[in-house]
């Protein structure tokens, strides 16, 4: 669904990724993990367009995208939850969600009402705080916040960066129980940890970053058991 | 380095504070002829907030300041001048045809000269837009001359008394004018997905452009918007000042430090910068000398960016998780 070939993208003179290929299958989670500033978050930001590539590809259902800006790129199916949640603080729950639906369709009022619904009744805390501004929520409810809001643009692929960055071990279970239970309905998912563990309990497939590279890569359960896995990201 | 925080109750109640002693020292020691200082000060004042929301606009959806802002003005008095003075359009039509005309000059230059550098610094943007006003004021004395021109009021001269200060009729078409664009411009940002796109983008333009909000949009219906308000301003004072190809320097300048004032970014503090600014330049102007009264701008100018660079309304940019 997704390939990334050769990618490299610079900040200034800085070089944050390193001729980075790899892929994510439709209707798997894969699963990028590495430690800080191996370039994770730059290599989400650069498919999504927020960062320029200076080589390389980023390939989306066969379609070359590299150069799309990021509003081309929501309307074509990609949906990014950004590190640190990055939701509207000053904007209320319900305006968040609508914002998030910003690149949908007038004639599409009844499809976006009924995705809402969904979201809803997937994260029924957003419900019970519609009308409280976002910059209130805590911790947890601002990620379920902006997961509801990424999944209003009804994408096809879901990219997550750090979803459980800073969050109560019971948080980040109900939010990666919500991930699969999306999964399952069929969504492709990117997902960017630091916790390596739930991170490859989860996913099918796993690619370990390390200084802006792709350091190693295969099935998720294969690298749970990889040696150098186990040593330096599972403790 | 540290910097001693004035909060933001203080402030607004020493304003406050501030605003009652000035007009109510005015009033007492100036009787009716104070009451008149006081409104026409909230006349021009009207016309700086509408500037100043110009500003406003363009700033928090782009972080640039348009120098142009001024003879968006200057343009709308000049085309009145030509479609109802001149041409003879009835009034209603001559108005909407004039802002009309530099909206779409508005959205023109934008497209033209500004969304090309899109990514470029703002600071060479801002430079641009300085490049634009000169080209502007250029265009328009080719077009018009140097002559200042009259444009009739919109429902005559004869003023009204109130406690023994006379009013302008022209007067009422700017208050009402005013507080019309207020509202527009209120319900846009508040009510429309495209106005919360803009706000969002102004909050945090990463995340807004990951809900798809395009930065090159909200960029376009900025400089539309504050094109639109600058030519409100401009026509509905025309008949007060006069219109000449030189009138939007001035006005800019006004308009940029009402909204500095206020709080950059802020739809209501430029309407309170505003209407501040208009009211201290007319007492001063009334009490002084007149040369000082060019003179209050400046002064307020420089004070809050030394003191309080955010604005009476603004909020200080807080670290951004
Ligand atoms: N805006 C920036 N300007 C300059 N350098 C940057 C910028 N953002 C990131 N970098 C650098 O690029 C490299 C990759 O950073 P990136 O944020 O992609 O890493 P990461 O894997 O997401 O880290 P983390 O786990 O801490 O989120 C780092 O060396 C970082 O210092
Ligand atoms: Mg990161």
């Amino acid at each position: 669904m997704l390939r990334v070939e050769k990618l490299s993208t610079f900040y200034g003179n800085i070089q944050a990724l390193r001729d980075v290929t790899l892929r994510a299958r439709r209707g798997n989670i894969t699963t990028i993990i590495g430690a800080n500033g191996a370039g994770k978050t730059t290599l989400l930001r650069t498919v999504s367009g927020l960062n320029r590539a200076r080589h390389g590809l980023v390939i989306y259902e066969d379609r070359d995208i590299t150069s799309e800006p990021p509003d081309r790129i929501v309307r074509g199916g990609i949906s990014m939850v950004p590190q640190g949640r990055q939701v509207f603080a000053e904007m209320t729950v319900a305006e968040n969600l609508e914002l998030g639906a910003y690149t949908r369709r007038r004639g599409e009022r009844a499809e976006v009402a009924s995705d809402l619904d969904m979201v809803l009744e997937l994260f029924p805390v957003l419900a019970d705080r519609k009308r409280q501004s976002a910059g209130t929520l805590s911790g947890g409810e601002q990620q379920m916040l902006a997961v509801g809001r990424a999944l209003m643009s009804r994408p096809r692929l879901l990219m997550l960066d750090e979803p459980s960055m800073g969050l109560a071990p019971k948080v980040i279970q109900s939010i990666f129980k919500t991930l699969h239970s999306l999964h399952e309905q069929g969504l492709t998912i990117l997902l960017v940890e630091q916790d390596a563990k739930i991170a490859l309990e989860t996913a099918d497939y796993g690619y370990v970053m390390r200084t802006g590279k792709v350091a190693l890569e295969g099935p998720a359960d294969e690298l749970l058991e990889n040696e150098e896995v186990r040593r330096i990201y599972l403790g | 380095m540290a910097r001693r925080e004035v909060s933001r109750k203080t402030l607004l109640t020493v304003t406050a504070v501030f605003i009652a002693a000035v007009a109510g020292l005015t009033l007492a020691l100036k009787g009716s002829t104070g009451l008149q200082w006081i409104v026409s000060g909230l006349t021009v004042g009207s016309i700086y907030a509408l500037v100043a929301m110009g500003f406003s606009v363009i700033y928090s959806s782009t972080r640039v300041i348009n120098f142009a802002q001024g003879e968006f003005s200057m343009l709308g008095g000049m085309l009145m001048y030509s479609i109802y003075m001149r041409a003879g359009l009835p009034l209603p039509l001559a108005f909407l045809v004039s802002v009309l005309i530099v909206t779409l000059i508005g959205a023109g230059l934008e497209r033209a000269t500004i969304h090309p550098l899109r990514n470029q610094s703002v600071i060479s943007v801002i430079i641009v837009t300085i490049g634009l006003a000169i080209f502007i004021r250029a265009t328009a004395k080719l077009i018009w001359g140097s002559e200042p021109v009259k444009v009739a009021s919109f429902t005559g001269d004869k003023p009204l008394r109130f406690l023994g200060a006379s009013i302008v009729p022209q007067s009422f078409w700017v208050f009402g004018l005013t507080l019309l664009a207020f509202v527009l411009v209120f319900l846009f940002f508040d009510r429309t997905l495209l106005g919360k796109g803009m706000r969002a983008a102004a909050a945090n333009p990463d995340a807004a452009s990951l809900m798809g909000i395009s930065s090159s949009t909200s960029s376009l219906v900025a400089w539309t918007m504050a094109a639109a308000l600058g030519a409100a301003a401009g026509i509905v004072i025309a008949p007060i000042n006069f219109a000449y190809y030189y009138a939007g320097t001035m006005l800019g300048l006004k308009g940029f430090t009402a909204a500095i004032l206020g709080g950059l970014g802020s739809a209501s503090g430029a309407v309170v910068g505003g209407l501040l600014l208009g009211v201290l330049e007319t007492i001063v102007a009334g009490v002084f000398p007149s040369g000082y009264k060019s003179a209050v701008a400046f002064v307020i100018l420089i004070l809050v960016l030394l003191i309080r660079p955010e604005g009476l309304l603004g909020r200080s940019e807080g670290v951004k998780v």
